[in-house]
């Protein structure tokens, strides 16, 4: 079974569930995997990577959204558990903790990400 | 085939990959897949300024089907290589 690219580093940490179709979490891994998502309409959704597949549809847990405007700080929007379709999907990235922790996100401002156009 | 063969070769290169919602994304190429997908680590925002979203993502994995352009070292470029593989690729073989 093969998997995408940037993903399959994380493989040895997921196990391929048949029934799913799905790479999931295994129960005993304690390391978990804290990523930000850039979705095509320009989103960025951060939470726990708990699975994926082939096709880039992944599963968060604990996700939140961090929404940026000019007018005042980043606001977070709590989710929960997320599934979000592979397609709908721009870039993957491993969330680096210590550098997420000394951002000051209240005080950051910036024009939300524009939409991608195919 | 060619270009994911082509990908291949460049890995461990410094690439800058401009994606189709304007976000320019620079760091080294680590691995790339059939769909083009890219791998980056080291990654940094060229326009950071702009676009602080990624500010704590050092490597990061970017679908294929959102990169607009990929900008190449020059020295990863053979052209005469390129051009027999083209040219193979046409014939059919």
């Amino acid at each position: 079974m093969s998997t995408g690219t940037g993903l399959e580093t994380l493989v040895d940490r997921f196990f391929y569930f048949p029934g799913f179709g799905m790479f999931v979490t295994a129960e005993h891994v304690e390391q978990i995997e804290t990523i930000s998502i850039i979705t095509n309409d320009g989103r960025n959704i951060v939470g726990v990577l708990k699975g994926f597949d082939q096709a880039t549809n992944i599963i968060l847990d604990e996700s939140h959204e961090r929404v940026y405007s000019t007018k005042e700080g980043v606001q977070q929007l709590v989710l929960g558990l997320y599934i979000i379709r592979g397609d709908n999907i721009s870039i993957v990235g491993e969330l680096d903790e210590e550098l997420d922790a000394s951002l000051d996100l209240s005080k950051l401002r910036a024009h939300p990400l524009k939409p991608v156009i195919h | 085939m060619l270009f994911f063969s082509y990908f291949k070769d460049l890995v461990g290169r410094e690439v800058t990959v401009e994606l189709k919602n304007d976000l320019a994304i620079r760091g080294t190429l680590h691995s790339v897949d059939q769909y083009l997908n890219i791998k980056l680590e080291n990654t940094r925002v060229v326009d950071q300024d702009k676009y602080p979203h990624m500010l704590s993502v050092r490597n990061c994995f970017i679908r294929g089907s959102v990169v607009r352009y990929v900008q190449l070292p020059p020295e990863g470029v053979d052209v005469e290589l390129l051009h027999d593989a083209t040219r193979r690729e046409a014939r059919g073989g």
